[in-house]
């Protein structure tokens, strides 16, 4: 299925979960945070929520700013 | 004099807050973090892959200094809501610093978009900071609201002007009764200790120093200056006079 992660489109395997695409991101769970179609998705619930095809999502982090 | 800056359920010995953003690398800014002495700092929230990820967090948590999430580039209450609640899932923090902007010119706050934004986000639990314009209407709804803290721009953020209406910053202090932060503008040390003088709680700044020639010698003088307006405010300054009044005796 196709994805769109940080406004580029990504393969996904079908049935994959948030923590499956974190791990093909190579990111680490810590110190990041989700959003999948304008949600927030809590890091307790990665392992268990499925990427549907065509999902929007957003993978964040802490940068120098402000 | 030593009395600790209180915001929310949290104590802080320093009264300078500062930004992490315009650093030329993250030493430099290690560099001026130490010399400005500050415990509270601010970080941006971006995409994964961009600006080199999570190595301010580091240099942050080996300096002990917590990290202050910001909503910066939100326009609206909604994303500046989102954008809050990713920070605390990233960060585990339920601090924000609230910043919804009108337009990419002035950089200004969008007054009604950040009242509703602040509402939402005191209402959800988070301790509210919110960057606000030098209005004393709106810094008292804001605390109506909910926020641990009120944060006036002194003026434009980047713009190095100073405080452009200091007769509105005194307005704020004379009625808050929260922490009043000024937020934005500081050019240079005198501006902060200026800040100090008209009764802020505290001083915000980052491209002072980031964008110094020197920032670690600005951040030294920011934290002199934030600490000589703080004494200069409880030492009580004279009444400024239009005549000259003689120090010496007559004869």
């Amino acid at each position: 299925m196709i994805v769109l992660v940080n406004g580029a489109e990504r393969e996904l395997a079908d049935g994959s979960t948030v923590a499956d695409l974190l791990v093909a991101l190579g990111v680490p769970g810590a110190g990041i945070a989700v959003a999948m179609d304008g949600a927030v998705v809590p890091r307790a619930a990665h392992p268990s929520t499925p990427v549907p095809d065509g999902a929007v999502l957003e993978v964040l982090t802490a940068v120098q700013g402000g | 004099m030593d009395d600790p800056l209180v915001i929310a359920d949290r104590e802080y010995a320093s009264r300078l807050i500062t930004g992490t953003g315009g650093a030329a690398n993250l030493a430099v800014l290690e560099r001026a973090l130490v010399a400005s002495g500050t415990e509270l700092t601010t970080v941006s929230l971006r995409r994964v892959d961009v600006d080199g990820g999570t190595g301010v967090l580091e240099v942050l948590r080996r300096l002990g200094i917590d990290p202050l999430p910001n909503t910066a580039g939100c326009r609206t209450a909604a994303e500046a809501v989102l954008t809050a609640h990713l920070a605390r899932e990233a960060l585990g923090t339920n601090w924000i610093k609230l910043e919804v902007i009108a337009d990419d010119r002035t950089l200004l706050p969008d007054p009604v978009e950040l009242l509703d934004a602040a509402r939402t986000l005191v209402d959800d639990g988070f301790v509210v900071l919110p960057y606000t314009n030098d209005d004393p209407v709106l810094a008292l709804r804001l605390e109506e609201v909910g926020c641990a803290a009120v944060m006036p721009l002194g003026s434009p953020i980047g713009t190095g002007l100073g405080i452009r209406n200091p007769h509105n910053i005194e307005l704020i202090v004379a009625r808050a009764t929260v922490p009043v932060i000024l937020d934005a503008g500081i050019g240079t040390a005198s501006d902060a200790a200026l800040a100090m003088e008209l009764g802020c709680a505290a001083v915000l700044l980052a491209t002072a120093v980031t964008r110094a020639a020197d920032p670690e010698k600005m951040a030294t003088a920011m934290r002199s200056a934030v600490h000589a307006g703080r004494l200069a405010r409880a030492a009580g300054r004279i009444p400024q006079r239009f005549w000259a009044q003689a120090s010496s005796p007559p004869r």
